[in-house]
């Protein structure tokens, strides 16, 4: 295996739960940043996506990242194709983290955390913006 | 009630027949003597009914394939080419035939029709293929691609199918698997790889969506019920018209939202009274009902008993519960605080009564609300009791079946109205204070002491001599309470069309 440049693998001992970290790409708001990301694959993966989630103290403040670690993001809900990798999942997270002009959390975010369920994939998701 | 064999143009110009319960066999024994005049003058619709159809699903089915025939033959292509078409375009016969005939390529390409049934063939895999979804390179097996050259291997191809179909539902867009792709899968690709089961699901899937694809059809919400119920009032009426159908099963619903009879609430006004009950909007009431803020780090602090010398858990500020001032102007008087009259407390005492004044106003609506609910079960419970008991005595007296049936029908009548009952008390809830909502309650007064009065008479023991007493009684009050509800329902309707109610809150679309 060989991660993407930015991406280092925690744990990925088995096809169900790996652990990868993340780190701000230079030059963006989180540079300097390492974050912590968690892959569940389900019996489906690849034809389903599988469940991705920032876990650990430092969760990235985004406008499309909750502080329980859901990530607003089509590509990995109604917009998953089983072409996608971890590795292109990773790039994409990349690149929301890289074009992100001001850190702040989502406006709903309070309302969000409270009444939302542990897997992001049973949030039916709006994707208010496409430009981050 | 439309029944037996339905051409497709009856969706769009049929004649709706009004009918009640019993209206069918009324209506053809008073053809039987020419007194129809006579009848459809007391058959005439009331203000608060729809007219709608209702097709069984053998119908439906009928009037896609009629549909899709006819543009068929029009345009030259398969049945189910057709369909896939017609899909594509909500079922709108003639915008698809105009644009057809001016960008067929590009209809076709949206719709995910293939015409030239060799692209659709199973390829063998070229040289040196990597199948991008499972990263199998065996040279062994066959793939498949679609016009946009996006090649998988085949059985990657029918689990991505077979999952779409049976997992996600999906049937009218199934792109192609490539990321960011937007090549629609073909009817004939998706046949030749998945399993005969898959493909009837598949098939299943389109018939459900046919009925949602149109505007004014709709399922039946009951269980196991097959029929579709059609209704060609404009979805924009729905603020003012409480679409109120009943399926041939005997289900009664909203048209509009798809939940049970809510009558005489408009569907907008249901959606924000169910989403008041069930979100935790009532907390947050409570909250500044009974509780206050600690003057200094504004924790919530409830006061469960002790005297008015408050000192805050967290920060350790010492105040008094009845003036919110510290404690230390206080001195002694634990209970009793003289300071109660200063301006600066008055305005948070005032916010404190009002909301709990809004809050005892929603408990009261809800209370009722909720009560007609429980109530209407109480009632259904204690007549399968009485049902039992009058079945017995049925068997050992010398009544007859029919002189023991009285008290189903006047069980039904009760029901309905408790579930109207019900409805008036979210109506009210939303109303504002003024004439006409005064005439309103006393409707819903009238209806409200009429039900009681029922469903007292019906807890009554059944004596065997008494019987025939109890029944005149019973059916006395079961025409009686029928038609206050028919008042409250009318009323209510009418005055929706005027626009005569006003409320405090706007729900106008839904």
């Amino acid at each position: 295996m060989n991660p993407p440049a930015g991406v280092d693998i925690i744990d990925a001992n088995d096809f169900k739960l790996w652990k990868l970290g993340l780190a701000g790409a230079q030059g963006t708001l989180y540079e300097g940043e390492k974050f912590q990301l968690e892959f569940n694959f389900g019996p489906n993966y690849p034809l389903e996506s599988p469940q991705v989630l920032f876990v650990g103290d430092n969760i990235p403040i985004h406008p499309h990242i909750y502080s329980n670690g859901h990530i607003c993001l089509d590509v990995l809900y109604n917009h998953w194709s089983p072409v996608q990798t971890v590795a292109s999942i990773c790039l994409s997270l990349q690149s929301m983290l890289s074009s992100c002009t001001s850190k702040e959390r989502p406006p709903d975010n309070a309302a969000y955390i409270k009444t939302a369920r542990s897997n992001p994939k049973h949030t039916a998701w709006a994707f208010h913006d496409d430009s981050v | 009630m439309s029944s037996g064999s339905m051409s497709e143009d009856e969706f769009v110009d049929s004649d709706y027949d009004d009918f009640e319960e019993e209206s069918d066999i009324e209506y053809e024994q008073a053809e039987d003597i020419g007194f129809s005049d006579m009848i459809s003058e007391k058959h005439r619709k009331k203000a608060y009914e729809v007219d709608f159809t209702v097709f069984p699903l053998s119908d439906i089915l009928a009037a896609q394939a009629s549909a899709s025939n006819h543009v068929a033959n029009i345009l030259g292509v398969t049945q189910d080419q057709a369909a896939a078409l017609l899909r594509s375009f909500k079922w709108n016969k003639e915008r698809l035939v105009e644009r057809y005939m001016d960008h067929a390529q590009e209809i076709l390409d949206q719709a995910g029709v293939v015409l030239d049934d060799v692209q659709t063939r199973l390829l063998k895999r070229p040289r040196g293929f990597v199948c991008m979804i499972c990263f199998d390179d065996s040279s062994a097996g066959p793939a498949l691609g679609l016009r946009c050259g996006h090649v998988f291997c085949q059985p990657c191809y029918e689990h991505y199918l077979t999952q779409k179909i049976v997992e996600e539902g999906e049937c009218r867009r199934i792109l192609c698997p490539e990321s960011g792709c937007d090549v629609v899968v073909d009817e004939q690709t998706i046949k030749k790889v998945v399993q005969a089961p898959v493909m009837s699901k598949y098939r299943q899937l389109q018939d459900r969506a046919y009925v949602a694809d149109l505007d004014n059809l709709r399922w039946c919400p009951a269980p196991n019920c097959e029929n579709a119920v059609e209704c060609r009032l404009p979805h924009s009426s729905f603020a003012t018209i409480v679409p109120t159908v009943q399926c041939s099963c005997g289900y009664k619903f909203c048209f509009g939202c798809g939940l049970g009879d809510h009558q005489p609430a408009p569907c907008g006004l249901v959606k924000m009274w169910q989403k008041k009950c069930a979100d935790d909007s009532e907390t947050a009431n409570w909250i500044s009902a009974h509780t206050k803020e600690c003057g200094k780090c504004q924790s919530t602090i409830e006061k469960n008993g002790g005297c008015n010398h408050m000192t805050c858990r967290k920060c350790k500020y010492e105040f008094c519960w009845v003036c919110m001032g510290p404690w230390s102007e206080h001195g002694t008087s634990w209970y009793n605080c003289n300071r109660f009259e200063e301006s600066s407390s008055t305005d948070a005492r005032d916010q404190q009564a009002k909301s709990r004044a809004s809050l005892e106003r929603y408990l009261h609506y809800y209370n009722r609300f909720a009560n007609h609910e429980h109530s209407a079960k109480l009632d259904r419970d204690l007549y399968m009791k009485t049902e039992k008991k009058m079945e017995e005595m049925q068997r050992t007296s010398d009544l007859s079946w029919i002189e023991v049936q009285f008290l189903k029908k006047a069980v039904d009548v009760l029901t309905s109205c408790r579930m109207t009952l019900r409805w008036t008390y979210a109506f009210a809830f939303y109303l504002a204070r003024n004439n006409m909502t005064e005439l309103f309650e006393d409707n819903q007064r009238d209806l409200e002491v009429a039900v009681e009065a029922l469903s007292e008479l019906l807890e009554k023991p059944i004596e065997r001599e008494k019987i025939a007493e109890l029944r005149a009684q019973v059916l006395d009050k079961t025409v009686y309470v029928g038609s206050r509800r028919e008042v409250v329902l009318e009323d209510t309707a009418k005055g929706l069309a005027e626009g005569r109610w006003e409320f405090f809150v706007d729900f106008g679309k839904i």
